[in-house]
């Protein structure tokens, strides 16, 4: 493999349908620099096998560059000794590697069902119109990258947008355009939830496994995290077992096992737990044959 | 013989703390005293105390965690791993990462014990990337149990040795699918493998590998610090323990509840302050996007994994996303499978060609431009990705789509009598109230 060979052209990176954004970039076939190859390669040694260290590598390189280049795709197949295919291969499967540049700020407005009802798809639309880009563009000044993105997991807080993967929760869109306003003038922003935003190449590097000593800005939860666990500190709630009665008394437990609806954590006597556990055994034991079934995921249900 | 209160803050406990995310913190409310417990007992011990709780995985497929460790051949001379499915992305589920941003350290802790457990020398947390302050969250508090003697060589004069990695992912959300995490953690597009073999025998790098989500991992020191018995007494017949419900929508109170398996969703509306004012539920997931959605005549429902799936659904990952009459079901199950068709990975034909047609067909009766046997198209196209697709992605497409039409048929119908959507748009936002009566 010819890193310097400026003819290499990467499938799905070098054929970009935006021409023009491509060559904004003006990408030379220099290699990266030498301290760039070092901490690609510091990357890579963190794990048993080298190869798995490709997406925090190709986090880097988007620090790195602004985006996934060429000469970036050359650097972590030079590296990994595998081809530029093999790489480019993934940097295009993932939705956080952009083959064109990105602005200092990547907005993100998530359009999935819940945050779209509560009002992602007009704040999605508003921020069209108020920086007249449309999705995965950036305004002229190179300040704001807008996109709409998939459920980042703050539901409890929509709508939810992210800047450079920071949240920002419980949107308007009056609030959204205020946000990228500052944003646009260089004022300071704070995550609802973390620390001053950063930019995305800084962001990026974080991603990479470098960071970069913020992690005690924020709070250790916003509002909505904590509603559940207000209401049992009020009502003194706690996860302790509380005694019902006597334990031995046979009637009770009788009584118990007669409405066992009246309490999910509600249970017999010892004798009936022990019935009980050997039912959960054999059931658990047809659990495995179902879902030892191989569409059955393990993981998360999906 | 004991029952417990409605809400049993465990994994909750600490995030009001102060600087809850740092290991002084962690450590001045007992934490990492279960490590040292776990580390003075046999491996296979540990192992059974978590049988022994009839913890179920927290990722939503409910698999009996013990058992899953139970499964690493011992005898297998390869290198065991632990990898930690951090990569919550279900639509509606956002547990695992305010719990990863507010107490890192109990994740931390129970990987060292799970580690332990499996023998693994090595482990992964995969963390989605799109959250930036989880990430640095993590890191810091891996740098410190490394610097505290948590993690590295002969772990607190014990011989044990664990390295742990944190590793952010870039945007795919099949890679919540535990072998297309590992794909993806081997530096791969993250593709689903065939199974078998399964990640016990052949996982990362083809070595015996456990797969368990957050939470479950999170619930670990617990249960090795109070007892397999006081977790098991927890919950329902068979389902044990506790799990955060995470309500979102049109409630009240949107957050996040702990609570014992088996709470119904009317208990968690209540505690949340009731549906906003003014609306009434109209549908909801029990457990994501992925699982069947339920109605207002479900509210009793224990949410626990057998009385969810006796309701037609599953229980999923807790994610409640609760919906009021202002929305509109074609509107929110097209928007649903335009993100499967998003997140296929290609790799499986009916799931790749069949979110595609279903995006087509929604979309058109969305706009009142179908007709009524798109309906039956929509179910026989659903036919025949679930059950035929490689992994549970084209399964969990073709959920919300079936089970709307058995409870919403009129509704799509009354899209073709409309010509287009007949709802407004606004009435379902939270702003609705400041913005729309101007």
């Amino acid at each position: 493999m010819t890193a310097s060979d400026g003819a290499s052209r990467i499938p799905g990176i070098d054929d970009g349908t935006n021409a023009a954004a491509v060559s904004t970039t003006a990408e030379t076939s220099e290699p990266l620099d030498a301290a760039t190859y070092a901490e690609l390669r510091e990357i890579g040694a963190r794990y048993p096998q080298a190869r798995s260290g490709l997406l925090p590598m190709l986090h880097l390189v988007q620090s790195v560059e602004g985006r996934v280049t060429s000469r970036g795709i050359e650097a972590c197949a030079e590296i990994l000794g595998i081809s530029a295919a093999e790489v480019s291969g993934v940097a295009t499967f993932y939705t956080m590697y952009k083959r064109r540049p990105v602005g200092d700020y990547h907005v993100g407005v998530c359009t999935n069902t819940l945050c779209a009802v509560m009002g992602g798809d007009l704040i999605f639309e508003r921020l069209k119109e108020h920086l007249d880009v449309g999705n995965d563009e950036t305004t002229d000044d190179g300040a704001i990258t807008l996109e709409h993105v998939e459920c980042n997991a703050a539901c409890d807080y929509a709508p939810v947008m992210t800047v450079n993967w920071e949240f920002m929760d419980n949107m308007t869109p009056d609030s959204a355009c205020a946000l990228v306003d500052r944003l646009r003038a260089g004022e300071p922003v704070s995550s609802t939830r973390g620390p001053r935003l950063v930019t995305w190449r800084q962001a990026e590097r974080v991603l990479a496994g470098f960071p970069d000593d913020l992690a005690d800005e924020g709070p250790s939860a916003g509002p909505s995290s904590l509603v559940g666990l207000q209401i049992a500190r009020e009502r003194e709630w706690t996860a302790e077992a509380r005694p019902d009665g006597d334990d031995d008394s046979a009637a009770e437990a009788t009584a118990e096992q007669v409405d066992p609806a009246s309490s999910g954590a509600a249970e017999g006597s010892h004798e009936a737990e022990e019935i009980e556990d050997d039912a959960a055994v054999a059931a658990s034991d047809a659990d495995v044959k179902h879902e030892d079934n191989p569409d059955n995921p393990g993981g998360d249900d999906k | 013989m004991s029952r417990f209160d409605t809400l049993t803050p465990v994994l909750t406990d600490n995030w009001d703390a102060d600087r809850s995310w740092t290991l002084a913190s962690y450590e001045d409310r007992g934490g990492y005293a279960a490590v040292r417990t776990a580390l003075g007992m046999a491996p296979a011990d540990v192992v059974e105390a978590v049988k022994a709780s009839n913890l179920r995985g927290r990722g939503g497929a409910g698999f009996p965690t013990g058992m899953k460790w139970g499964f690493i051949p011992q005898d297998n001379p390869k290198p065991k791993y632990l990898v930690v499915n951090a990569d919550e992305s279900e639509p509606g589920t956002c547990k695992d990462v305010p719990l990863m941003m507010a107490s890192p350290h109990t994740l931390v802790e129970g990987v060292i014990i799970a580690s332990y457990a499996i023998r693994a020398s090595h482990a992964f947390i995969y963390v989605r990337g799109e959250v930036l302050h989880v990430v640095r969250r993590l890191q810091r508090a891996v740098q410190e149990a490394y610097l505290a003697g948590h993690l590295g060589t002969d772990i607190h004069g014990s011989g044990y040795s664990l390295e742990l990695t944190v590793h952010a992912g870039a945007g795919a959300y099949i890679c919540g699918e535990e072998t297309a995490l590992l794909d993806s953690l081997e530096g791969r597009r993250g593709q689903p493998r065939l199974r078998p073999p399964f990640p016990a025998v052949a996982g990362l790098y083809a070595s015996p590998t456990v797969i368990n989500n957050v939470e479950s991992i999170a619930s670990v020191p617990s249960i090795i610090a109070r007892g397999a018995e006081w977790f098991a007494s927890m919950g329902t017949e068979k389902s044990k323990g506790f799990g955060i419900f995470s309500l979102s929508g049109h409630v009240a109170n949107p957050g996040q509840f702990e609570a014992p398996l088996g709470i119904t969703l009317r208990e968690l509306i209540d505690l949340a302050g009731g549906m906003r004012e003014g609306h009434e539920l109209k549908f909801w997931t029990p457990g994501g996007s992925s699982t069947p959605i339920l109605t207002a005549e479900h509210l009793d429902v224990p949410l626990d994994f057998e009385g969810v799936a006796g309701a037609g659904s599953m229980l999923g990952t807790r994610a409640l996303q609760l919906f009021d009459e202002t929305t509109c079901v074609v509107r929110a199950v097209l928007r649903w499978t335009e993100f499967y068709k998003h997140e296929s990975c290609g790799k499986c034909t009916p799931c790749r060609e069949g979110t595609w047609w279903l995006v087509q067909t929604l979309a058109n009766l969305e706009q009142g431009k179908g007709q009524e046997s798109d309906l039956d198209l929509l179910d026989d196209v659903c036919d025949n990705i679930l059950g035929r697709s490689f992994c549970a992605l084209g399964d969990g497409a073709t959920s919300p789509i079936t089970s709307s039409i058995q409870y919403f048929r009129e509704e799509y119908l009354a899209h073709l009598t409309h010509g287009g959507c007949p709802f407004d748009r606004e009435a379902s936002t939270v702003f609705a109230r400041q913005e729309v009566p101007a």
